[in-house]
């Protein structure tokens, strides 16, 4: 059975710069990832994994090259085509959370489902859902400040589901926390991987490495070398997804 | 900027505060030249014909014989008319001369010859309103004659503001000069002739106590009675066009400081918080938090002692703009006085609008903890729950205007405050100008000569609305600056939410719209209370007078044409403050 390759580049580049300043962030990128699939980029910094990451969710656009998610080329779209990419079809987790200061855990999570047109009772009742699913029911109501690393960054995870994306869009997620967060949040990935979530993650972290199906090197804005992908994605485990 | 904002409102605080007595000395200068009248008397006959008006003179005569009286020149035949020339139509008030110099109140001439028959002399300050020549044709009633010359006098006030009314057909009559018989000529049965006296007392200062011996009531319909005028109530009528632009340029500084307060605070609060890391510092090897509130207040109160001079010289060589006695008087008014309380009051007002403006930034500043400082740390936004839980319910774009304006909520007060100022101010300025144009000095309602131009009262009105003119463009040219400033300090601290919101797939039209509304909605707020605030600041200043309220539509219009302006300047940098590279400001934000 063919299974849906969710992301497919052929040629992805993105320049910064003019002349002799010129700088090659991504350089000629292919890549094809399929649907389930848990993909882990690695390199050292400055190599364009997070340039390529941001290409790949519709952060930014490429200066050339092609890229479709789902089928679908968004390398042309406007920025409000890309917008609604993000809004419903890509969820994103940053190194540094982005969380808004002002805003509890659940109205974090809520808030994209605000974008996205939900009426309030729906955002809410899906926020409470995945912030139960990441341990944090409890935690509800409480702003950033009063959130570990550790918390902040699975707020964070559960505001990138809120809107059921089919791709997840993680930069580093595990740079900023301790080891003890750090294998929390590994374990809500692990979960997410079972499920079928197709992710692509870029870390410096080995253990995601090894717990992905593939792991790609980066270094000078291209692919250094890969493994080859599974045969199967890992089969669903106990965590499921948003409420529909 | 900060020294531009704080030096427009100290130089209007000066321009109001030198204007006080500048035009006594040219009125000095006038009388001195032209033997001008202590106390003018006049009486108006009650009734018709000849024989009232014989019977005014009979009881003005003995005026003139009057205890205290030293010198006297008249009874001089005095009529009123209407004069045309260019256009124009006005009042005049008619006064019969001969020849021969009078040894009180000899007008005295800056152009062409005195008296003859057929020929008229025309009060310079009047004059130059009609833009009449010598020689040139004007009607009387009707009948020909033209300018024989033009002369000043201390015995009428300049553009003739409410002065001899003799009826109350007859507002603010321009003075002209004519032989006794073309006088007598004007005359007619149903408006006989009255008279004027020109007194010398023994002792001038006392002039006013003379003048309510015989005048108790002061200044009235003089229809049948009698009415003197002592030369203290000529130069208050000189100085009323300047005690007027005094009041406004007084209240409009005041308007004017508010207005720069908010711009100084969004500047201000900038600035402090680009100092964070300076602060820190200066914690971090052991300064108090009041050392670090001095240091971070120093700054300002020095530039604002900066702007307070900068806005004293600016004031001091304005004002002879407005000090000018205009033609009616000889000589230039006295230079402005510019007094040490009255530098001292514009340097207090520029140090305590700055403290009021900064006071909150700098302790805010000094509060911070060290490590937050040193880290450089943004400010943390507020949270208001009830305006995050409302906005839920909203479309995108007003759900992202309301979070950003509750997250600033001291910079959103700001705005509705300045726009508060500024509607007020203009609603004022209309509601000034409608008394203006309808007060007791202007054309009364049901006149029987309409179509008048009432040329003096219009010369006058336009001085004053000059003055309104100029306050009205400070006052929307500091609104302006304020709405820029904010809407370029929400742009600023809103880049991380932005970003954010725009990564959770926000479109950069939704977040312009945001942006935008963000500015119209306390714009909105801030005009509706303008209103009210205009209004409350006419009774204020009106001090239980009457007030005339503008036309409906000039309010609605002057509230629309605000927002309209306000929210068409915010709308640019707020739409192109949405335009940015979301994982450009994320990567900055991270690192």
């Amino acid at each position: 059975m063919m299974t849906e390759q969710v992301i497919v580049a052929r040629g992805l580049r993105k320049e910064h710069g003019t002349g002799e300043s010129l700088v090659h962030a991504v350089d000629g990128v292919d890549l094809d990832i399929a649907a389930g699939e848990m993909v882990a980029v690695m390199g050292p910094s400055g190599c364009g994994k997070s340039t390529l990451l941001h290409l790949l969710g519709g952060l930014d656009r490429p200066s050339g090259g092609e890229l479709s998610l789902r089928g679908r080329r968004i390398d042309q779209l406007s920025e409000s085509a890309l917008a609604g990419i993000r809004r419903h079809e890509v969820g994103f987790v940053f190194q540094a959370f982005h969380l808004m200061d002002e805003l509890t855990a659940r109205e974090n999570v809520e808030l994209p489902a605000l974008l996205a047109g939900n009426r309030p009772p729906v955002a809410r009742r899906r926020a409470s859902v995945l912030l139960e699913q990441v341990g944090l029911a409890d935690r509800a109501r409480h702003l950033p400040a009063a959130l570990s690393g550790g918390q902040r960054q699975r707020v964070a995870i559960a505001r990138a589901l809120v809107n059921g994306p089919f791709l997840i869009l993680a930069d580093e997620p595990t740079g900023n926390l301790d080891s003890a967060a750090t294998l929390e949040v590994l374990r809500i990935f692990d979960g997410l991987r079972q499920a079928g979530q197709t992710l692509v993650i870029v870390t410096h972290d080995e253990r995601i490495a090894s717990a992905a199906d593939r792991s790609i090197s980066m270094r000078d804005g291209a692919f250094t070398g890969r493994t080859p992908p599974t045969a199967s994605p890992g089969r669903l485990s106990g965590f499921t997804g948003p409420e529909r | 900027m900060l020294v531009l904002v704080m030096a427009a409102a100290t130089a209007a605080l000066t321009l109001g505060l030198v204007l006080h007595g500048v035009t006594a000395h040219p009125y000095q200068t006038t009388r001195q030249q032209t033997h001008g009248p202590d106390v003018i008397a006049t009486r108006f006959p009650s009734g018709t014909g000849p024989a009232a008006s014989q019977a005014a003179l009979g009881k003005l005569t003995p005026v003139a014989h009057a205890k205290d009286v030293v010198a006297s020149s008249g009874p001089f035949p005095v009529a009123f008319s209407v004069l045309r020339a260019n256009g124009h139509a006005d009042a005049v008030l008619a006064e019969g001369r001969s020849t021969a110099p009078a040894a009180v109140d000899q007008p005295r001439l800056t152009a062409g010859s005195w008296v003859r028959p057929g020929w008229v002399v025309i009060e310079r300050s009047f004059a130059d309103a009609l833009s009449v020549h010598i020689g040139q044709r004007v009607t009387l009633d009707g009948r020909p004659f033209r300018v024989g010359g033009v002369a000043v006098t201390a015995a009428f006030p300049v553009s003739g503001l409410g002065f001899l009314e003799g009826s109350s057909r007859w507002p603010n009559p321009g003075l002209i000069w004519m032989t006794r018989a073309d006088v007598q000529s004007l005359a007619s049965p149903s408006h006989p002739l009255g008279y004027v006296l020109n007194l010398k007392v023994a002792s001038p200062p006392g002039a006013q106590a003379f003048a309510d011996r015989f005048d108790p009531y002061g200044y009235t319909d003089n229809t049948g009675g009698l009415y003197l005028i002592p030369w203290q109530l000529i130069v208050r009528q000189d100085a009323l066009l300047v005690s007027r632009a005094q009041k406004i340029l007084l209240v409009g500084s005041w308007l004017l400081a508010m207005l720069a307060v908010a711009s100084v605070a969004v500047l201000a609060g900038g600035r402090m918080a680009a100092q964070n890391r300076r602060v820190g510092l200066l914690k971090a090897v052991g300064a108090t938090p009041e050392l670090v509130a001095g240091v971070l207040l120093a700054e300002y109160l020095v530039l604002a002692v900066f702007a307070a001079a900068a806005g004293l010289v600016i004031g001091r060589l304005t004002a002879p703009l407005l000090t000018s006695p205009g033609a009616g008087l000889l000589g230039a008014a006295g230079a402005p006085q510019l007094t040490a309380t009255s530098a001292g009051l514009v340097i207090a007002a520029a140090l305590g609008a700055v403290i009021a403006a900064t006071f909150f930034p700098a302790l805010r500043a000094a509060r911070t903890s060290t490590v937050s400082a040193l880290a450089d740390a943004p400010r943390r936004p507020s949270r208001r729950a009830l305006i995050i839980g409302y906005s839920a319910r909203l479309p995108v774009p007003l759900l992202l205007a309301s979070r950003l304006a509750a997250r600033r909520p001291r910079r959103t007060i700001l705005a509705v405050l300045s726009i508060t100022v500024t509607v007020s101010g203009v609603v004022a300025v209309l509601f000034a100008h409608a008394s203006e144009t309808s007060s007791q000095f202007g054309p009364p309602a049901g006149n029987a000569n309409l179509g008048r131009s009432d040329i003096g009262f219009s010369s006058a009105s336009a001085q004053v609305d000059q003055v309104l003119l100029v306050v009205t463009i400070m006052l929307a040219a500091l609104a302006v600056v304020n709405a820029l400033l904010i809407t370029q300090a929400t742009v600023q601290d809103s880049r991380h939410a932005g970003a954010v919101t725009r990564a959770l797939g926000a479109t950069p039209r939704q977040f312009a719209a945001g942006l935008s509304i963000a500015q119209a909605g306390p714009s909105l707020a801030g005009a509706l209370l303008g209103i009210g605030g205009g209004y409350g600041l006419v009774i204020l200043a009106s001090q239980g007078g009457s007030i005339t309220a503008p036309p409906a539509w000039q309010l609605l219009a002057a509230v629309a044409g605000t927002l309209t302006a306000i929210t068409g300047l915010t709308f640019i940098p707020a739409r192109s403050g949405a335009r940015f590279a979301v994982a450009e400001v994320l990567q900055a934000e991270a690192a």
